[in-house]
């Protein structure tokens, strides 16, 4: 257990060493975005429409009384998707998605000894594979997740437009009320998604890396990935709340 | 010339390379062999720098690899050239990508000296018109000679092949073996091939280190091989009866 947290800080440590040419790490930069950050937005937006619409009809069933205004509904998902669905039920997902996705890259890589190909030819084979796709994931989830915010508060809006079981006016009423703490539960969500990106991208890629074994350990170091990856999220998830809402 | 001196490495408590000492001369193709599982890898990891020895020294001409600091480290192996037995070319990037990733990295090449140095190494490997195709898309044999383009790029001084010839056909296999000694001799680098085929130590073993379970066992030419009298040598090199009837 500690040897294998000596090993992560090792990573880290690697991963800011200097780069051998900034152009080449750039280039591998935009790719990551790509890679992890704009393929995702697919599977993002849908799962957040399809949550906001999901959430709507929930609290509206659960909330028919007369003394309880119809805009709660839309202030309800507001707060529930800002709050938690968006950067941690999507950080979860990209977890699974991403973190498999980065394990089974490196495990391959290692297996097929292309990583000591790099080292070998003198290249910081941490630096130059694992550093870009933090860096990355760093910059592109917190705007996936707004994106996925975004998707969400539409898929409700969609379902009250469509169904009529709020007006649509007093779902949007909803989404803006109380609009002074806004900001505070925006800092607080891409807080998080920073904090879940990191940990997605450097736990998966240190089971990537430092595999041993075959195209069966490949598998094994993927599971791992997502499984920790998640582990962590939701334990980071509980520490942030704590740290920033009370 | 690379220098090994008293080489001792372990794993886990288990010996693998056990006092190896060999020098591999420049301009000359240096054959490391043995049966599976004697060393010979460890050994070639253990000379570029991936493992590191547990006693004994390592010389690139004069400077005591092991004893230098990363940043001269990191210069040693600029000039190296490796061949992966699997040929350890990178899945994403294309055929032309993977050479010129080396020049992309440490040189200030601008692109279109960049790409005439690709195409230059790709045609001396015999590879014409396959730039943009990925690795995936190659052979065995032509994913083999784009790793050696590759490794041939930065013109280095040390070309390391650890077993260049492995799932290839005959044919293939001593177009490898043949292209690697012309290379060689052309660019008078220190060559060191990890083999257990015979026929590549009798068609370019300049110089041959035998290792049997972790222990050097025998120093000499493909000349000298055939009329050895070490017996793991005799074995291994007489394993077929068609070669000790040639023999006899």
């Amino acid at each position: 257990m500690i040897k294998s947290f000596g090993k992560y800080v090792l990573m880290l440590y690697y991963i800011f060493l200097k780069p051998e040419k900034f152009s080449v790490y750039w280039k591998r930069f935009l790719d990551e975005v790509i890679q992890l950050g704009v393929k995702s937005l697919f599977i993002v937006s849908l799962m957040s429409a399809f949550m906001g619409a999901v959430l709507v009809i929930q609290t509206a069933t659960a909330i028919e009384s007369a003394w309880i205004p119809d805009y709660t509904v839309g202030f309800t998902v507001k707060q529930s998707m800002l709050l938690e669905f968006c950067p941690t039920i999507i950080s979860l997902i990209l977890a699974g998605k991403v973190g498999s996705n980065i394990a089974s890259e490196l495990g391959t890589m290692k297996v097929t000894e292309q990583i000591d190909a790099l080292e070998v030819m003198g290249v910081n084979s941490i630096g130059f594979l694992i550093g870009p796709k933090i860096i990355a994931s760093l910059f592109i989830f917190p705007i996936v997740i707004m994106y996925s915010i975004f998707f969400g508060f539409l898929g409700g809006g969609l379902v009250c437009y469509f169904t009529e079981i709020i007006p649509v006016k007093q779902y949007i009423l909803g989404i803006r009320a109380f609009s002074e703490d806004n900001f505070i539960f925006i800092r607080y969500a891409l807080t998080k998604t920073i904090v879940f990106a990191f940990l997605i991208t450097s736990i998966s890629s240190y089971f990537g890396y430092y595999l041993k074994g075959g195209a069966l350990e490949v598998g094994k170091a993927s599971t791992n990935a997502v499984v920790y990856s998640s582990i962590f999220i939701l334990f980071a998830n509980y520490i942030l709340t704590q740290l920033m809402l009370i | 010339m690379i220098r090994v001196k008293n080489i001792f490495k372990s794993f886990s408590g288990i010996e693998i390379l056990k006092d190896i000492s060999f020098e591999f001369e420049k301009g000359k193709t240096n054959l490391i062999i043995g049966k599976s599982g004697s060393g010979k890898s460890v050994l070639t990891k253990c000379i570029v720098g991936l493992f590191e020895p547990d006693k004994g020294e390592v010389f690139y001409n004069d400077r005591n690899f092991l004893k230098l600091k990363p940043k001269e480290k990191k210069e040693v192996r600029k000039e190296i050239g490796m061949l992966f037995q699997g040929s350890a070319l990178f899945d994403s990037f294309s055929v032309e990508e993977n050479v010129a990733f080396p020049l992309r990295m440490f040189t200030q090449m601008t692109n279109a000296e960049i790409s005439e140095r690709v195409n230059f190494c790709l045609k001396r490997v015999d590879i014409i018109n396959k730039n943009s195709l990925y690795p995936s898309e190659l052979s065995g044999g032509m994913q083999k000679r784009v790793a050696i383009a590759r490794a041939i790029s930065m013109q280095p001084k040390y070309l390391f092949c650890d077993e260049p010839n492995s799932g290839l056909d005959p044919v293939t296999a001593i177009l490898i073996d043949e292209l690697i000694k012309e290379i060689t001799v052309e660019y008078q680098m220190t060559t060191i091939v990890i083999t257990h085929d015979m026929n590549s130590v009798l068609e370019i073993g300049d110089n041959i280190l035998f290792i049997d379970d972790g222990i050097k066992k025998w120093e000499g030419n493909k000349d000298e091989i055939l009329n050895v009298k070490v017996k793991e040598l005799y074995d291994f090199v007489y394993v077929s009866k068609f070669l000790e009837k040639m023999k006899s």
